[in-house]
């Protein structure tokens, strides 16, 4: 009975999209403005049922009902609780409608929250939405029906146990909520385009949801990163996977659209531009869901699909983002042309960000797609590595870091260099000390970490100087939020460039007994016992672990990574130990029996490995408080400053 | 107007995309893949046998002229039960099936082959599935062709149907 009721929810829920996007569209012209008032219920409504359908189908999850087909194929019994809760996103048809309840919870809340956006731009903005879930909703009830029952099965297949760990209750939804939150900022872009209304008021309105968006976006990363860190055991933070990378794209585009707009807000500059990334950001997220969704390619993310899926996700899209680009291209020339500014100043730096990032996310969507095109016009098989995007991304985002560092340091509209200069002299001072110190102490690490440790130190004072000889106590709090967002960037930089420089590998056989090395690090293998899990059985190394071991010191510790053998479905992982300290992590694993009854024992020290996901972080947290500041001050401060810059 | 032309850029930039996206959707079929390790010589190994006082498989067998199926099965593997009917009727019309049992114990094995048939002239275990990489097998069932000379002639992913026994045949150079 329980998918019986989701699915209706899910066909009202379906029916009302549809209601949404006619009444919207309808009510867009001031002929019928009297239909506007019925919009925003409209919404509501519509979310209240989506999210009855998602509860309906974490309820048979929760309650193994193998009569249901995705439950039967995706979890098992003898699950515990909470992989069988955080199971129900962890497939194809669970994602898919975990993915519309959020876009209708974001269509909701901009119905309910959004008050400075010219009416006939927000009902054509809600219009927009509901065209979106619409599609959406099509291809869940045609082609990815969650509910389909099947008879006769009584246990189910199980999760793959690499999804069975905490990460999968929190990565997707967050990720989620950022990709899909990006379609607030697409619909404002169309409602804008509809309604001929591209401003700096409509920026103020638009900007809380993009950043909204973005600060799930950041954490959906940090934290989808950290994951695939402890979980897949190979010592690696970030993949360079096409799915990753397709999470990294809307990313770069946001982070593009949440500095034009304050340009657009200001300043009433780069009118078009606005629109093109805001269009751009959830384009990247609707073609990352493809990409992810379709089965094109293969990764850790995907699950099996069947190919007429893809075609179909493929059709969506280029309804939605081709009618949007039609849209742009027909509507934008008659946007008239923002304000102009001068070549050197805060606007200037932030298009040359704009445009770097740009130029980023054109590289990174290079290599992500190119095998692909190649593949399908040649039949070739190629992989486009970790070398690539290293070495051409890399440098491009050092120069990226620099005008950061510079960029808050500008004023609007025109600045001199010379006060420039004055102003970045302490930030370029520590940036070569730290290349001076690194060259002489730290021996050949490579360039592109040498460079990013010093950009790192470059851009860590840089950050903080817009706070210099301010009133803290009168520093609005969205200010605060920019210089956390980009300190963390420099934190996470130096993560990474220390990550590349620093870590020391050591792959090696040994018996009970042994010793070996490892950074400052010396680890005894005292053996092995056999654990059982609640659906697995696990064989754990326990290692003995000195530090100073060198020089004799250091209380020993024990660390215990497992290899865990699951049984529904059966599949070997590999759970990694990992020890943090306030310099570093270490991390071990525990591989193969070798033929002479050796273990294979994979042991990494990772200096300041942490600072990555610390900055990831703090940028989400400048964001969150980017965010916040902007609220407050427009519930309760635009009456006493007149107008919120 | 040159502005004009710039603004529907980025719409032929995604129909562009679109339709690499297209080709690709409808590129899927993995049978396509070529084995790399056709053509090549069946890489030296000895496997021990899986039954004491029988024969286990090594490179050697596979140079005397006569050509051989290699099944890279084992009897955890259900796949593998569905494939035992279709061996036995190869092994019936005169084909010779080797086969390699991957992370398998002899007790599994006697079970799954009174249970289901045997259709192998000898089995050699492979516990630590290092064979089967080396051979460029990375799952099972997978059923490999052997020409005479131990070259490998053709590597079939999955489970071999009763549709495959005609190509098979054809290949080991016999007349159903």
């Amino acid at each position: 009975m329980i998918a019986e009721a989701g699915l209706a929810a899910l066909w009202f829920a379906a029916a009302l999209a549809l209601a949404q996007l006619v009444l919207g569209a309808l009510a867009t012209s001031e002929a019928r403005a009297e239909l506007r008032a019925s919009i925003a219920p409209v919404a509501i409504i519509q979310a209240l049922f989506v999210v009855t359908a998602f509860v309906c189908l974490i309820a048979v999850f929760a309650r193994s009902d193998m009569s249901v087909l995705l439950v039967a194929e995706n979890s098992h019994s003898a699950k515990p609780m909470i992989y069988k809760i955080s199971g129900t996103w962890g497939n194809h048809e669970g994602s898919m409608l975990m993915w519309v309840t959020i876009l209708a919870i974001a269509g909701a809340t901009i119905a309910l929250f959004e008050r400075k956006l010219r009416a006939d731009t927000k009902v054509a903005t809600l219009a927009a939405q509901g065209a979106i879930a619409l599609g959406f909703y099509a291809f869940l009830l045609f082609a990815s029906n969650p509910f389909a029952r099947i008879a006769g099965v009584i246990e189910g297949q199980g999760l793959n146990p690499l999804l069975q760990d905490p990460g999968l209750a929190f990565h997707p939804p967050t990720l989620y909520a950022g990709y899909v939150g990006m379609s607030a900022a697409f619909s404002f872009a169309v409602g804008a385009l509809v309604t001929r209304n591209v401003g700096p008021e409509f920026a103020r309105a638009m900007r809380p949801w993009i950043l909204g968006a973005w600060v799930f976006l950041t954490i959906g990363i940090t934290a989808g990163s950290y994951w695939s860190y402890y979980t897949l055991g190979w010592g690696g933070w970030w993949f360079w996977d096409p799915v990753e990378n397709a999470s990294l794209m809307p990313w770069l585009a946001a982070t593009a659209l949440i500095h034009s707009v304050t340009v657009l807000a200001t300043r009433d500059g780069l009118r078009a531009w606005t629109i093109m990334l805001a269009v751009l950001a959830f384009s990247m997220s609707m073609v990352g869901t493809f990409l992810v969704r379709s089965g094109i390619l293969t990764s850790v993310h995907s699950f099996a699909v069947d190919p007429r899926r893809g075609v179909f996700i493929l059709e969506l899209l280029a309804i939605y983002i081709g009618g949007a680009l039609t849209l742009f291209a027909l509507r934008v020339g008659t946007v008239s042309e923002g304000t102009r500014f001068d070549p050197f100043s805060r606007e200037a730096a932030l298009v040359a960000n704009n445009l770097l990032l740009t130029v980023i996310l054109i590289v990174v969507m290079a290599g992500t797609l190119y095998p692909l095109a190649l593949e399908g016009f040649t039949g070739a098989k190629i992989s486009v590595g970790a070398p690539y995007f290293n070495s051409v991304a890399g440098p491009l985002a050092l120069v990226l870091m620099l005008i950061m560092a510079m960029g808050p340091l500008l004023r609007w509209r025109s600045d001199r260099p010379s006060l420039l200069l004055r102003r970045v002299a302490p930030a370029m001072l520590a940036g070569v000390i730290a290349l001076a110190l690194l060259i002489a102490l730290a021996g050949p690490i490579g360039l592109l970490p040498l460079f990013g440790l010093a950009v790192a130190a470059l851009v860590a004072v840089a950050s903080v100087a817009p706070l210099w000889k301010r009133n803290l106590a009168r520093t609005p709090l969205f200010t605060f939020g920019m210089v956390i967002a980009h300190l963390g960037c420099a934190v996470s930089i130096a993560g990474m460039a220390c990550e590349a420089a620093f870590t020391k590998e050591n792959l090696v056989a040994v018996k009970a007994g042994e010793t070996q090395l490892i950074g400052p690090f010396a680890v005894t293998f005292a053996g092995l016992r056999e654990l059982p899990g609640p659906n697995y059985t696990a064989l754990e190394g326990v290692l003995l672990v000195a530090k100073g071991a060198r020089n004799g010191g250091g209380k020993p510790f024990i660390m215990a990574p497992q290899l865990r053998q699951f049984t529904d479905p059966p599949m070997l992982t590999n759970q990694a130990a990992i020890r943090t300290f306030w310099n570093g992590q270490l991390y071990l694993t525990i591989g193969e029996k070798e033929f002479d009854g050796r273990w294979l024992l994979r042991m990494w020290w990772k200096p300041f490995v942490t600072l990555i996901w610390l900055g990831g972080a703090m940028i989400a947290l400048g964001g969150a408080l980017a965010l916040l500041g902007r609220v407050r001050r427009d519930i309760f401060g635009s009456r006493k400053t007149g107008v919120a810059a | 107007m040159k502005r004009g032309l710039i603004l529907w850029l980025p719409l032929a930039l995604v129909l562009a995309l679109f339709a690499v996206f297209w080709v690709g959707l409808h590129r899927q079929e993995n049978h396509d893949i070529a084995s790399q390790m056709v053509g090549k010589p069946l890489p030296e190994f000895t496997a021990p046998a899986a039954f004491h006082g029988q024969p286990g498989a090594s490179t050697a067998l596979f140079r005397d002229g006569k050509p051989r199926l290699l099944n890279v099965f084992a009897s955890w593997c259900v796949p593998c039960v569905a494939e035992v009917p279709v061996l036995l009727r190869l092994k019936a019309m005169g084909v010779e099936v080797v086969g390699i049992a991957v992370h398998d114990t002899t007790p599994a094995l006697a079970e799954f082959l009174g249970k289901n048939g045997n259709p192998y002239s000898r089995i050699g275990l492979d516990e630590t599935s290092r064979l089967q990489i080396a051979i460029g097998s990375s799952g099972v069932p997978e059923t490999f062709v052997i020409d005479g000379q131990g070259r490998i002639v053709k590597q079939h992913i999955g489970v071999v149907g009763e549709d495959d026994i005609p190509g098979l045949l054809a290949l080991l150079g016999q007349r159903p």
